[in-house]
């Protein structure tokens, strides 16, 4: 976008980079706040039906769908409480800690092809590095409002998180190795085509391996059944007991955002990304470069794709909060250390050995793209590096470039 | 509109602005500088433990965005799980082991500071000369900077070096990359965890538990004979208490 304004409007670069820079952060604000909007609304809808209620269904006309308007204003007109004994600054920063945390996470979240705010090499890396950090916020919570209630939920939610990271990482780390990269954007274009080509179809390991990444993704944003740290059942409200209004909205906002965003990597890392299940882009003809108009409607397509998706992630995660039944901490360590961990390790090396034994899939008729990264990377016969597609490798490309530069410059 | 746009621009830009033009990367890496820099000595001031350890997050934080300022992603991402994510994990542990009244509020003496003062200076002195010293870090980097990707590394990692100009070169005189030193290190921290996981393993009982004693036991034969076990185990008091 940078340089679109400065090429085609002839703004000076800095102008154009601080506008680009607002337009994205705006943006991605507007895809938690908007986002909570709606889900809040789509989760007591949810809940309500799941329990044979009505949900809201005043406010706003037919469906209640103003329902999380009227929340918001109520909440702002909340009275802003700190305890007596509360250390106060960290009180009031903590909702701010999970909510950065959340917002950042988003920055190299790539929404379709190059709509994203900043493609990031080690894309996946960033976002679960990331994510981590919004227990920070938890635990400020927890420590800050001087209530044993908040203190339990805290320390429950970090013994919960830093668990729960090591499967998902070893859930991540499959898609990464089938890609080839960690750039969200290029492992998305290695399952482009039909649904066939996604990572959650590409042999039986990963099938399982993408259950496991949503369990551990739903316990890692502290959704139910993994919600330990907000039982309100032992701990009246966990560690968000002492906090009212906008604070609290803060946690929320937080919550809801990182539900998307663990909807949104499940979908880019084994779903396809933008790619929908049949390529209608590519089967009507339209294709990148092909025209201007093109070129924004397979974006605007790809955009809807991604959202869509990352969206039945969230009901899904709603679904089965309120179906199951809360475990016991214990009960939440077991799943994590002795059934996750275990089984992600064991579906890595098996991915691991399909990849070497079976690299063409089971059905060598649906073509795949070349996610022959590796292949790029070894001399060719003849001594140069082999050519490489230029739209799935991006980043092997500009490496290669590189190194060709290198060369070049030993060479003179 | 596009047009319109443009004179907009130039409009704006023909007016006299304070800030004709601003270097974001000069601005944004002075930023990141303050924050560590000042969340470090924050660090050393603040007298609550909690308090220290979010301003260290801040300032780790801050480091990491310096990494990510030089492109340096896969560093930054690196210091934002393992430093800044350690730190929670020791904020958490220091908050339970140190809850006690007398540590979480930490109060140097004077003498501790004038002594810590003098040793952190003395020791930045030696840093800043080191530093600068070398004289080809403070020319501007010339040459080619390739774009940041994290496959070198992951290649070098599994004994492949492309980052070399191996490249095409015969392969006797392709560099071997880190496969050994990555191996070792695999298994190091294997070790260290298997190490862990003995250490916090739970100790085996070595007095059985009441029930399963009472479940292992024959049947009592009479009510006189089960009052007596009752006496035994009462007196002695350490099986019924589950033998912890």
């Amino acid at each position: 976008m940078a340089d679109f304004l400065i090429n085609t409007l002839g703004l000076p670069a800095w102008l154009a980079w601080t506008v680009a820079a607002v337009v994205a952060a705006v943006l991605i604000l507007h895809v938690i706040a908007g986002g909570a909007l709606v889900f809040i609304w789509a989760e007591r809808k949810i809940a309500g039906r799941i329990q044979d209620r009505l949900g809201p269904t005043r406010t706003g006309g037919k469906f209640g769908w103003l329902q999380s308007l009227a929340d918001g204003i109520k909440l702002l007109a909340k009275e802003d409480l700190m305890p007596d004994g509360a250390d106060g600054m960290l009180f009031r920063i903590a909702p701010y800690v999970s909510f950065c945390a959340s917002f950042c996470a988003f920055i190299c979240l790539p929404f379709a092809f190059d709509v994203v705010g900043q493609r990031l090499n080690v894309g996946v890396f960033f976002v679960i590095a990331v994510l981590g950090l919004e227990v920070f916020g938890v635990i400020l919570a927890g420590y800050a409002s001087a209530s044993k209630w908040s203190l339990f939920g805290a320390m429950r939610e970090a013994a919960q998180v830093v668990s729960y990271e090591v499967p998902l990482g070893m859930c991540v780390v499959v898609p990464v190795m089938l890609a080839g990269s960690m750039d969200l954007v290029t492992i998305a274009e290695k399952q482009a085509g039909w649904f066939t080509n996604w990572f959650l179809f590409h042999d039986p390991f990963t099938f399982v391996v993408f259950w496991i990444y949503v369990t551990c993704a739903v316990a890692s944003v502290n959704r139910a059944p993994f919600d330990l740290a907000e039982a309100e059942s032992e701990l009246v409200a966990g560690f968000h007991t002492e906090y009212s209004g906008l604070r609290w909205s803060f946690f929320f906002m937080a919550e809801y955002g990182s539900m998307f965003l663990v909807s949104a990597l499940a979908a880019l890392l084994f779903m396809g990304g933008w790619n929908g299940p049949i390529p209608v882009a590519t089967l009507l003809g339209l294709s990148e470069g092909t025209g201007d108009t093109a070129h924004y409607l397979v974006r605007l397509v790809g955009l809807a794709n991604l959202i869509g998706k990352a969206t039945l992630g969230v009901l899904m995660m709603m679904w089965i909060r309120w179906t199951l039944p809360r475990l016991r901490i214990d009960q939440v360590m077991t799943t994590c250390l002795k059934y996750c961990t275990p089984l992600a390790a064991a579906m890595f090396l098996g991915a691991m050995l399909w990849q070497i034994a079976l690299p063409g899939g089971l059905v060598p008729v649906l073509h795949r793209p070349a996610a022959e990264i590796r292949e790029g990377w070894l001399p060719g016969p003849g001594g140069e590096v082999r050519a490489r597609d230029a739209v799935s490798t991006g980043d092997a490309v500009s490496t290669g470039d590189a190194v060709a530069a290198k060369v070049a410059q030993v060479g003179s | 509109m596009m047009p319109g746009i443009a004179t907009f621009a130039d409009a704006v830009l023909a007016a006299p602005l304070p800030l004709a033009a601003i270097n974001w990367h000069s601005f944004f890496f002075v930023l990141f500088a303050a924050l560590a820099c000042g969340f470090a000595v924050a660090v050393v001031a603040a007298e609550n433990v909690v308090r220290m350890a979010l301003y260290l997050v801040l300032s780790l934080g801050a480091t990491a965005g310096l990494f990510f300022l030089a492109g340096a992603e896969f560093v930054g991402a690196m210091q934002l799980m393992i430093y800044v994510g350690g730190t929670l994990v020791l904020l958490v542990f220091g908050v339970m082991l140190t809850a006690q009244a007398p540590f979480v509020s930490i109060k140097g003496s004077g003498r501790d500071k004038v002594v810590a003062g003098v040793v952190g200076a003395v020791l930045l002195a030696v840093l800043l000369q080191a530093a600068l010293s070398v004289k080809a870090w403070r020319a501007p980097a010339a040459g080619v900077v390739a774009d940041p990707a994290a496959t070198p590394i992951g290649m070098a990692l599994v004994g492949v070096r492309v980052d070399e100009p191996g490249v095409g070169a015969p392969a006797r005189n392709v560099r071997p990359g880190y496969l050994l030193p990555f191996e070792i290190v695999s298994i190091h921290l294997l070790v260290v965890l298997v190490g862990a996981a003995y250490l916090a393993r739970a100790k085996r009982r070595k007095i059985p538990r009441a029930i399963d004693v009472a479940a292992s036991a024959e049947p009592p034969a009479s009510v006189a004979e089960h009052a007596a076990i009752g006496r035994d185990r009462q007196r002695s008091g350490s099986v019924l208490a589950g033998g912890r």
